[in-house]
């Protein structure tokens, strides 16, 4: 309510407010009985008109609405008068109870944290491996991936080019229930510089991208792999000199044949001379610790349990 | 005093109501109202306490959005069976106007059926009509105190366990009462039932005849599909009046003026005036006259149901009767069935069970081992009736079409589970682009649960 420039108006608003309501107070008291000639002889009481007459003789009848129905329109001002002084309508005045809008979400969120809180926090106290093995707390997990996973990671968590698949036993950081779900707490920032420049010339970004895939048997030119080999000393840094990665950085394992962003020739080279970047976001303060604590479970299951073993 | 001054009244615009004291009548028409008070009532009062394969038998789970009825189990996906039935009620409501005027106001509106049985209460405690007239009358003492206090309590059980038994449509009546021995009640039960007493209470034992003339949109409306064709409670004119006591010699009709068809009017109209807004169509005052042209031995029905027509024509009660069938009762009749067939049978075709076909969005398509090109869908599996399942998916559309994921799916009853499946076709198979395709979800133990679902499969170029 502090969008005006001036003052006057929420002082303009709540008056034009508060003479309506009592105007309408005066208007039903005024015209809850009307003074009208009486003509010789006639009662007009008794004959039922109002007492207006039109058009020479066209007369309103008088046909009088229930008491208590008059009685219900004084309530409503009453009411009205009593729901501007407790809750906010009056200019900026914030109303008795100080009720906002905007709270009624948080009061809301605060009502189901109760309700499932308990249950949250019983598989919090939990090993992840031991929630993991209960089959509601599965049912709890495959919900909230559907929910807050699924666009990035698919709903068979299976990825798609540049967000993991989580089904394997490939892991970028780690795939111990712990890592997970530190993964999932705190997010992950993958980073992969950009290569053109220190790598030389397009021929050796080539070079080496033929050894890279040449790692793990995938389809390459034997002779520009080996002319590659010298220069991937600069990428050995991050993923090892065999190539296997390093997962306390992040640095995928060029050794198997999951790509991240794909393993034909001109991705890996794109990859090397652009370089990726690559954000998880964290869920801590959005989801809470219980939750992301059965998330993690769900997630390690995907690639542990038993059930999936069968899934190839 | 030259110029007179006017006179000056004042004519006020409001007035109090003047209390009605309908007297008690027996008759055909009574009993009838009665008949329907008894059948609704143990409807009502009855239902919630009636099991069904071990749960309530009719249980509206606001919380769950589950609603149980007998054998079936609603959600809100079920939404158009509540519409159909709505729109079954208005054209029944229609057609009984139009037939016999406000039939469902006289003898099984809520509003008439509680006035009646707080009528009853009051008759019992406080006395015949002239009775209760002399009781208001009276100063206060000790004998008024309790015979008011008698009534109002008995009002008061009364409505209290109407409550009761509305919010038992609501939450499980046996957790309800539960609740209430162990001082329990969660705030919006108390508040309903509060509210619905409350209702009851003012309605029937205050308000009563006020709510139709006043506030009920119905009673208003039901006069524009009257025509001189429907049968009303009518007083006939032209064999009763002139009226005025027999045997002094004057020519009189056969109406005595003995008021009785006022006094047992629960609107407090004379329907010796003809037609009125105010008249509900409880033909007391048919069962009131009868009573008395017995008495006088005269032939019965001076007032009876019949329609403007024959009365002011003088139809004889075949002529009158074959008037009925007129083109809009007819075409409102085959409207009722229609609708109601339909009803029916979507009730009886009714699958319980229910699927969303939902495509992943993130995911366009992948390529997998041996070029196989693989799409991702979300199922959401909606197990509607209460008996748990295992079911079969099975997927249609492309050649070479075959799931990746397992087939089976074991889903408890009243559940909805949203299953992620991936669906192959080897290399080369579908058109680029969308190709439609069909899920298939059986009940592995009862094939007749089945629904099918269109989707897109989507083949990259």
């Amino acid at each position: 309510m502090s969008d005006f420039t001036s003052g006057f108006w929420n002082i303009y608003i709540a008056g034009l407010t508060i003479i309506s309501i009592l105007g309408c107070g005066i208007l039903l008291w005024s015209q809850s009985k009307v003074k009208m000639e009486k003509k010789p002889g006639e009662d007009p009481a008794s004959v039922g008109t109002t007492g207006h007459v039109w058009d020479v003789d066209l007369t309103e009848l008088n046909t009088p609405m229930p008491r208590w129905w008059m009685w219900l329109f004084y309530i409503t001002i009453v009411f009205a008068l009593a729901y501007l002084f407790l809750y906010p309508g009056l200019g900026s005045y914030a109303g008795k109870l100080g009720w906002k809008s905007s709270e009624a979400y948080q009061s809301e969120l605060k009502k189901a944290d109760a309700e499932y809180g308990p249950l949250f926090n019983k598989y919090l106290q939990q090993d992840i491996k031991a929630v993991a093995a209960d089959p509601q707390a599965h049912v709890i997990g495959e919900r909230l991936f559907l929910t807050y996973c699924a666009q990035c990671h698919g709903s068979d968590a299976r990825g798609s080019k540049g967000f993991p698949n989580l089904t394997d036993k490939d892991w970028l950081y780690g795939g111990d229930p712990d890592v997970i779900k530190t993964t999932i707490l705190h997010g992950r920032n993958g980073q992969m510089p950009s290569m053109a420049a220190a790598l030389g010339s397009d021929k050796d970004v080539e070079n080496v991208a033929h050894y890279v895939l040449s790692l793990s048997d995938s389809t390459h030119d034997p002779i520009k792999a080996v002319f590659g080999k010298s220069k991937f000393a600069i990428c050995a840094g991050c993923h090892g000199a065999n190539g296997a990665g390093n997962q306390a950085l992040g640095a995928p394992n060029l050794s198997d044949k999951i790509w991240l962003y794909g393993g034909g020739v001109e991705t890996v080279m794109e990859t090397i001379r652009k370089g990726r970047n690559n954000t998880m976001p964290a869920f801590e303060s959005f989801l809470g610790e219980a939750k992301v604590h059965v998330l993690a479970a769900y997630v390690w299951s995907l690639s542990n349990a038993p059930s999936n073993a069968d899934q190839k | 005093m030259d110029k007179p001054q006017p006179d000056i009244a004042i004519v006020k615009m409001y007035a109090a109501r003047e209390e009605i004291y309908p007297r008690e009548i027996k008759g055909r028409y009574a009993s009838l109202r009665w008949i329907c008070l008894w059948l609704t009532q143990l409807v009502f009062y009855g239902l919630p306490w009636l099991n069904w394969n071990g749960r309530q038998a009719v249980l509206f789970d606001l919380g769950a959005r589950k609603f149980y009825i007998f054998g079936i189990v609603l959600w809100p996906q079920d939404f158009i069976y509540l519409a159909a039935l709505l729109i079954i009620c208005a054209y029944a409501l229609f057609l009984f106007t139009a037939v016999a005027g406000r039939v469902w106001c006289g003898f099984a509106c809520p509003q008439t059926v509680y006035t009646e049985i707080f009528l009853w209460i009051e008759r019992r405690i406080e006395g015949p009509r002239s009775a209760r007239m002399r009781l208001d009358r009276q100063p206060w003492n000790a004998q008024k105190a309790f015979k008011k206090g008698a009534k109002h309590a008995a009002w008061a059980i009364l409505s209290i366990w109407t409550g009761l038994s509305f919010v038992g449509y609501f939450t499980p009546i046996h957790e309800l009462m539960g609740e209430i021995l162990s001082l329990g009640l969660g705030p919006w039960e108390t508040f309903w039932i509060a509210f619905y007493s409350f209702a009851t209470y003012g309605n029937a034992g205050w308000m009563r005849e006020q709510v139709c003339k006043y506030m009920c949109p119905y009673a208003r409306f039901q006069s524009s599909m009257i025509d001189k064709d429907t049968l009303i409670i009518t007083y006939d004119h032209q064999r009763g009046e002139p009226r005025g006591a027999k045997g002094k010699g004057a020519q009189t009709g056969d109406c005595i003026d003995c008021s009785m068809c006022v006094q047992v009017c629960p609107t407090g109209i004379d329907i010796r005036n003809g037609l009125q807004y105010e008249c509900i169509g409880c033909a007391a005052c048919i069962d009131a006259c009868n009573s008395v042209m017995t008495k006088i031995e005269a032939p019965l029905g001076l007032i009876r149901y019949s329609t403007e027509r024959a009365i002011v024509s003088r139809l004889s009660l075949p002529e009158m009767r074959r008037r009925v069938l007129r083109p809009r009762v007819l075409a409102y009749t085959a409207l009722l069935a229609i609708i109601v067939v339909a009803f029916l049978s979507m009730l009886a075709i009714r699958t319980p069970l229910k699927l969303d076909v939902i495509r992943d969005r993130g995911v366009m398509a992948r390529e997998v081992e041996d070029g196989m090109i693989e799409n991702v869908y979300r199922l959401q599996i909606m197990n509607t009736g209460e008996t748990p399942h295992r079911f079969r998916i099975a997927v249609s559309g492309i050649d070479s079409i075959a799931l990746a994921t397992p087939s089976e799916v074991d889903i408890d009853g009243a559940t909805t589970r949203a299953i992620p499946v991936r669906v192959r076709v080897n290399a080369g198979k579908g058109a680029h682009g969308s190709n439609k395709i069909i899920f298939e979800l059986i009940a592995v133990d009862n094939p007749a649960v089945e629904v099918r679902e269109k989707a897109v499969f989507f083949v990259p170029r």
